[in-house]
Formats: C-alpha cells, sequence, structure tokens
C-alpha cells in the first residue's frame, strides 16, 4: 500500500520538469499580430493542409489553422462572438456558413471576389463564398444493379422492392441539408412522406459517407445517398474495376449540390491578409487542385471537373437557395417525426 | 468545476420557453431512460467482471497474477472510439471475420453487433477497469482477521465473503460503479460508432445540425439532474464510514489455494483480457502493418506524443493537488457544503467534452481573453472534465485511514493544517497517484476538448488520430493509437500497488 519516499521524489520531479516545460512553451508560443493568420477550417488536413502551404510559400502570410468538425467550429465561433481569434472559417458546407452569418460574425466579402463564382453557389447577401462544390448522388453497385433499375427520382427509393437494399446517414451533414433542399422544394407534406416510406424500407444507418460507400463496395447495401467525391476517390484508389458507381437523377431534388466556402470574421484584425486568402482559394491553380486531388467540382466557370465524374453542366439542379440550408431546425424536427432520427 | 453549470444555465436562461418544450418533450423522457438503462447495464456488467478479477488477482493463488493484472487494467487506455471501431470493423456484419469465414464456410454477412448491446459490450469491457483497481486496492489491504473470524465460526469461504469482506468492498465498488456509469453517460466515441442514441449523441446531433445551442444545453441540464440521480443512489449504496478499528498491525491475509477451480478461472482472466486488449490491439497491428506502405509521418507522431504527455502530466499534477483537499472535506467533514463540493466537481465528467469546452470557450473569451487556447486552459478544462477520477481514489484510500492517527496528532499538539501535510496526505499518496494516473490516462485520449481549446497547431495523438480517421483512413489512425497505448501504459505501473 505504501508508496515509498524515493518513488514520490521521483515523481515529484517528473511534475515539476513538466511544468517548467510546459512555461518554456507557453511563453514562446502566441506572438499574435504579425500579420499572420488564423484559420478555423472543418475541411479536413488531407485536403487543405497543401492548399495552404502553397498559400504561405506564395504570400509570406503565415497561417495558424485549427483543425475541427465544422458545426463544432461553427458552434464555438458563435461562443466566442466578437472576442473570436479567428480571421477565417473554412466550412464543409453552407448549412454552417449561413448559421454564422444569421449570428452576424461575417464581415462580408468585396464583389469580385463573390463574382468569380455563380451566383447560386454564395451568399445573397456576400457574407461568405462557395469555394467548391459537392454533389448528391446515388450510389450503387455496379454488381446487383444497373444505372437503368435505379429510379428516375430519390423519391422512387420509397417503393417495398428497396426494403433493407438502402443506406442512408440521417445524421450527416450533408444529407440534412440534402433534406432541407427537399423540404423547401418539395414541401413539408411530401418530404415527411418521402422520409417515412425510406424508414419503412429498413434503410441501414450508418454515420458518415465513407461507410455508406464501403457498405455499397462489400455488397452490405444495394444502394444509398452520399456525395460524389467518396466515389471518385474511391475509384480512383482502387481502380476501375471498383464496383460502386454514382447516379444522378436529373432536375432531381437527389442531385442538390452543396458546397465548401469561406467567409471573412468581422472579428478580424487582418481583413486584407484574410481576403487575399479567400481569392487564393478561388485562384485558377487552386480550384484545378480540388477538381483534380479532392475530387470535388470547381466552382470558378471554366475550369473542368475530374474526368471520372460527372460535368457540373450536365447535372440538372433542383432550384435552392444553398444560404437558406443553414436552417435546419425544421428538418431535424420533420427527421425525428419520421422517425430517422 | 461550476462553469460548466454556470454556462448551461446562463445559455438555457436567454430563451428559457425553447428549453422546457425540449426538456418536456416526450422524446427527451425516452433519452433518459435509454442512456440510464445503458448506464445500469454497462456498470452491472462492469462489476460482474471486476469483482471476480479483483478477487482472483488478489487473494488467491491464481498462476502469473500480477500479469494478468496489468493485462486485465490495460484496456483503460484504449479510447472508446478506438475501441468501437475496431470491434465493428472486427465483427461487423462485414468485418475482418467475415472476411476470414466468407471463404471456407461461404458466410456472406455477420449478425449486427451494433445498437443497445454493442455499446454496452464495448463500454463495458473499456470501463471495467476502473471497478477494478479500486476494489482490488482494497481486498489488498483488508485484515484478514474479520474473515477469519467468521471462518472459524463455521462459515464457509463463500459465505465468510458474503456476509464479512463484501460489505468493506461496497465503498470502493461504488466508487468505480459510480465513475462507470458517469462515463457512460458522456461517452461519445462508442455510442455514436455502435449508432445507438444516447443523450450525447443527441446534445452533438442539435449542435452539429441546427447550432442549436439552447436545446444542447437544455439537454445537458438533464443529464446532470441524471447525474445527481446516480450518485444520490451511489451515497445510498456506499453506506458509513468504514475503517480499520483492531488494534495491532495489519498483516496480508493468506492466499486462497483454487484447486479444481484454477483452470475455469484462468479461462475466464484469459477470455476478458482477450476481448478487451487482444482484439482491439490485434486490429490495430493489423491496420498499422498496412499503413507501413503509405510512409507514415513518424515525426509528426513523435512530436504529437510529446504534447500527449505533457499536457496529460501537467493535468494528472494539477488534479492530484486539487484532489487531496477536497477528498479530505468530503470524508472527515461531511456535510452539506461538503458534499455540494464533491458533487459540483462530478459535472464535468458527467457532461460530453463538447459541452465542457463550449462553457470554457463562453467564459475564457469573455473574462480572461489571454488565457484563450493557450496550454493552461487546456489543462485546466482537463481538470473540470477528469477531476472526479482523481477525487474518488483519494476518497478511497482515505477512508481506510483511521481518524484515530489524526486525532493521535492532534492531542500530541500539531495544528490541523500540519496534522494534514504531516499525517493524513502521506497515508493518502498511494491512492492519490492511482487517481492522478487514472486522469493522466484518460486526459492522455481526450479529444473533443483537445480540438477546441488547444493552442492552434498544437497536435496530440488523439487529434493525430482524428485527422487520420475524420477523412477515413484508419489504418492511418492506427499508428498514432499504438503510439497512445504504448505511451499510456507505463502510468499504469503507477496504479498497481507495490507488490
Amino acid at each position: 500500500m505504501r508508496i515509498t519516499r524515493g518513488g514520490t521524489k521521483l515523481l515529484a520531479t517528473a511534475f515539476a520538469a513538466t511544468a517548467a516545460a510546459a512555461a518554456l512553451a507557453a511563453c514562446g508560443g502566441d506572438d499574435a499580430d504579425d500579420g499572420s493568420l488564423t484559420v478555423y477550417s472543418g475541411r479536413e488536413e488531407e485536403y487543405v493542409g497543401p492548399l495552404f502551404d502553397r498559400f504561405q510559400e506564395e504570400t509570406g502570410i503565415e497561417l495558424d489553422v485549427r483543425y475541427g468538425d465544422t458545426a463544432e467550429l461553427a458552434a464555438t465561433l458563435i461562443e466566442e462572438g466578437g472576442n473570436s481569434p479567428a480571421d477565417l472559417f473554412f466550412a464543409q458546407d453552407a448549412g454552417a456558413l449561413g448559421a454564422l452569418q444569421r449570428e452576424a460574425l461575417f464581415a462580408g466579402l468585396p464583389a469580385q471576389t463573390l463574382e468569380r463564382v455563380p451566383a447560386r453557389y454564395r451568399s445573397l447577401e456576400g457574407a461568405w463564398v462557395g469555394t467548391s462544390g459537392r454533389a448528391r448522388v446515388i450510389g450503387y453497385n455496379t454488381e446487383s444493379l444497373s444505372e437503368a433499375e435505379l429510379p428516375a427520382s430519390i423519391l422512387g427509393f420509397t417503393d417495398p422492392k428497396w426494403k433493407g437494399r438502402i443506406g442512408w446517414a440521417p445524421t450527416n451533414g450533408s444529407f440534412q441539408a440534402f433534406v432541407t433542399a427537399m423540404r423547401i422544394t418539395l414541401g413539408e407534406q411530401a418530404t415527411e412522406d418521402w422520409l417515412r416510406g425510406i424508414v419503412a424500407n429498413d434503410p441501414v444507418v450508418f454515420s458518415d459517407n465513407e461507410q455508406i460507400r464501403d457498405a455499397i463496395a462489400s455488397g452490405e447495401i444495394d444502394a444509398g445517398f452520399l456525395n460524389h467525391y467518396y466515389i471518385a476517390e474511391a475509384i480512383a484508389e482502387e481502380g476501375p474495376g471498383y464496383p460502386v458507381r454514382a447516379y444522378s437523377p436529373p432536375g432531381d431534388v437527389g442531385s442538390l449540390i452543396n458546397v465548401a466556402g469561406i467567409g471573412v470574421l468581422e472579428s478580424s484584425d487582418g481583413k486584407d491578409e484574410a481576403e487575399r486568402f479567400t481569392d487564393f482559394v478561388l485562384s485558377d491553380p487552386e480550384q484545378e487542385y480540388f477538381a483534380e486531388v479532392v475530387k470535388e467540382y470547381p466552382l470558378v466557370p471554366g475550369i473542368p471537373a475530374d474526368p471520372q465524374v460527372t460535368p457540373l453542366a450536365e447535372i440538372e439542379q433542383p432550384d435552392v437557395a444553398l444560404g437558406e440550408l443553414g436552417d435546419l431546425e425544421a428538418t431535424l424536427e420533420l427527421l425525428q417525426r419520421s422517425g430517422a432520427l | 468545476m461550476a462553469l460548466p453549470l454556470a454556462y448551461l444555465l446562463i445559455t438555457v436562461g436567454s430563451e428559457a420557453g425553447e428549453a422546457l418544450d425540449v426538456v418536456w418533450d416526450p422524446r427527451t423522457a425516452a433519452l433518459v431512460a435509454r442512456s440510464a438503462g445503458l448506464a445500469l447495464a454497462v456498470t452491472a456488467a462492469s462489476v460482474a467482471i471486476a469483482l471476480p478479477l479483483a478477487w482472483l488477482t488478489a487473494r488467491t493463488d491464481l498462476p502469473a497474477r500480477r500479469a494478468w493484472t496489468v493485462l486485465a487494467t490495460l484496456p483503460l487506455v484504449i479510447p472508446s472510439y478506438i475501441g468501437a471501431y475496431a470491434y465493428v470493423s472486427a465483427l461487423g456484419p462485414t468485418g475482418l471475420l467475415r472476411d476470414s469465414l466468407a471463404g471456407p464456410l461461404g458466410i456472406e454477412r455477420l449478425p449486427d453487433i451494433t445498437g443497445f448491446a454493442g455499446a454496452c459490450l464495448v463500454l463495458t469491457l473499456f470501463t471495467y477497469p476502473l471497478v477494478l483497481l479500486p476494489v482490488r486496492a482494497v481486498l489488498r489491504g483488508l485484515d484478514p482477521q474479520l474473515e477469519e473470524a467468521a471462518l472459524g465460526m463455521g462459515r464457509s469461504q463463500w459465505q465468510a465473503f458474503r456476509s464479512v469482506v463484501l460489505p468493506q468492498l461496497l465503498p470502493a465498488i461504488g466508487a468505480g460503479a459510480i465513475l462507470v456509469a458517469l462515463y457512460v453517460l458522456h461517452d461519445f466515441g462508442a455510442v455514436s460508432i455502435m449508432r445507438f442514441d444516447s443523450f450525447t449523441v443527441d446534445i452533438y446531433t442539435l449542435y452539429r445540425a441546427s447550432f442549436d445551442r439552447t436545446g444542447a444545453a437544455a439537454l445537458a441540464l438533464v443529464l446532470v439532474a441524471l447525474m445527481l440521480v446516480l450518485l444520490w443512489l451511489e451515497s445510498r449504496a456506499r453506506g458509513g464510514p468504514l475503517h480499520r478499528s483492531a488494534t495491532g498491525a495489519a498483516r496480508p491475509a493468506r492466499l486462497i489455494p483454487l484447486g479444481r477451480w484454477r483452470l475455469p478461472s484462468l479461462a475466464f482472466c484469459a477470455l476478458v483480457c482477450a476481448l478487451a486488449v487482444g482484439l482491439p490491439a490485434g486490429v490495430l497491428v493489423y491496420w498499422s502493418l498496412q499503413s507501413f506502405a503509405g510512409s507514415p509521418d513518424w515525426a509528426g507522431t513523435v512530436s504529437a506524443a510529446g504534447s500527449s504527455l505533457l499536457v496529460s502530466g501537467l493535468a494528472a499534477a494539477v488534479a492530484a493537488a486539487c484532489a487531496i483537499p477536497i477528498a479530505i472535506l468530503a470524508v472527515r467533514y461531511p456535510g452539506r457544503g461538503s458534499s455540494l463540493v464533491e458533487r459540483l466537481s462530478y459535472t464535468g465528467y458527467a457532461l460530453p467534452g463538447i459541452v465542457v469546452a463550449l462553457a470554457l470557450v463562453f467564459f475564457a473569451t469573455r473574462a480572461l481573453p489571454a488565457v484563450y487556447q493557450t496550454l493552461g486552459l487546456l489543462v485546466f478544462a482537463f481538470l473540470v472534465l477528469f477531476l472526479p477520477l482523481a477525487i474518488g481514489s483519494a476518497q478511497a484510500s482515505l477512508r481506510q485511514v483511521p481518524p484515530s492517527i489524526e486525532e493521535a496528532a492532534r492531542s500530541l499538539g500539531r495544528s490541523p493544517l500540519e496534522v494534514t501535510r504531516t499525517v493524513t496526505a502521506p497515508l493518502m499518496a498511494s491512492g492519490v497517484l492511482a487517481g492522478a494516473a487514472l486522469v493522466f490516462l484518460t486526459a492522455v485520449k481526450e479529444l473533443p476538448a483537445t480540438l477546441i481549446l488547444a493552442p492552434t497547431g498544437f497536435q496530440t495523438l488523439a487529434t493525430e488520430i482524428w485527422n487520420a480517421t475524420s477523412v477515413g483512413f484508419f489504418e492511418r489512425g492506427a499508428i498514432p493509437s499504438l503510439v497512445l497505448l504504448a505511451v499510456a501504459a507505463p502510468a499504469l505501473y503507477l496504479l498497481m500497488d507495490r507488490e
């Protein structure tokens, strides 16, 4: 039971040493306002890390990047309010950007930055701008299904013949943005009917898009609702034999294009540099990077998408203002009422 | 310690009507039932596993007792999200096991392990050491006199255990059980991977899907109420103070020969260790072997390991220092005030990390912007989150110290403060150290608060794992996960009393 005196001393010394090291580390860090920018990035380091590096090399402006979940970072920014140390918010989806816009946390962007991308991919009030797009698609297993067997609309999956064969991720942000789009275009009742119809077909529930894709690939399910680039990435990695393909029903709400985007925060003390970063992300080479490496849709007109994915122009999109997709309260209620959540 | 609670009350207070709607929603009642059910099931299962393990490794002639003790404690360092993912990917409907059976046996799908059963299994396997450690410590310290007296009066071994030993173990079982139950309430990793809709999952969903802080805060307050009920139950079960009162020096108990129970006992230990350590470690090793092909980032992992050690070490030291006065207050001066302090300290541990982190964001950016996103604030966050781990263990060791020793010191003219410093604190040392080690082990795997509150650019092993796994590269997360186990394992040594 008793610990030896020597042991206690050794431990105390170790703790003291760590404390001293921590104090040193704390002093060495955080020298603010030297022209560096703080970015809260809800986009993963894997995808945007190289872009941040290129910006620093090109401009000499240092970036301090905090990676995290988009919604958690948005919640953090809302709590921080006017005292936020962040200059920029790089979000995974338009919903989070819309939430921050409603809290009046964005400074707004200059017109020439905004006009780089078509109006549908940015905030109507100019608070934030989309930087790359992703399409909602129906992923299907090519060994058990052909494109012709898929319904002409995502609404068709309520047919009892899909019972136990489909998968979805009702807690996923991209999926909920899609349901919001459905509410806006088809109305509450039609959306609720659809959700109830899908629930009645016993869909396998996943927590994210990758799991849906992997379950389609392994044959656990025949089809699922996910984002296009998860499939494009896997095909690029595994080769053309990969048994999952994407289908975009024309003009259907199931073919929603959502965006990742950037906003400059009102609390920033480096707004000029922050705008420079926004322009950098919308520059031609970086838009090409999103197309080639991340397999997302470049939003600046004239930059081609990856040859593996359906060109943006060929996807008949539903008519939805992305900024409104941030209003998820009613969507969440609907998801709960219909038993999806 | 009361900061998270204050934050929740402020957030809810601004929109009380909406918050009440959330609380009275029938869905919330269902959530309470589900979460409480899971917490009770995991707690019962943990006690059922930990009690025989503790008895076997402390009181019997089980072969290789030390090795079993170390192995059986190891699950403590496995983060629940890694453990759960390892289980799903190994035993899931289309996991590794299916892959190896599909060929020879033609099995297409295995039964789904997600849901209540899966969450219960995984949480039990990675939390039962919280019961094992205090129970085993008490078993080893028990004076065998009472038990021998019971045996001498003709009771069987089992009767003696039930009537004499078990009552003395209750405080330790209660202390461990409450930690398990509250862990289940705040855990997000295991329940989300196991697709079990618990309180934490709902709170996260409210933040993620609708940025609904009021709703999330209202749910979190319900969680705090649930915590208070559990703490009350535990204090009822704990009973009055128990400590050795016999004269003379305590002596170690003799070991009980297992006889024909030897093999079944060994099989039981082996089964628990295989499920709780063998399977997850095996999956991690399998993945890390795969990731060697992709030139892993060793330098990043090494510096992340340094950061993890630094911040968790500091948190452990500070928690130990704070646990001593709180434990003394609660055990020696029981009353309304001291029990309030003690119970408040559990708030941070019962709440999901994101809620505690946002509470500190709220206060730090308004009151102390200079400390915001510094190492100091992160250490403080860990203190708020994990202090009960240190307090529980310190209290358990203090309860075994008879107050008569302190009273003797007082009667010899020492001041109360001197008595605390020269008598009480040294006698508590082993419990306090064990508590510090528990804080260290838990802090080293913490994720949500680290992501929000760490200095910008500060990478720990947990954030490295998150970086890799959030983009779906589980192989790449395997090496940092194994390093995490390797870094944390030495702290287990502090949890074992010297043998």
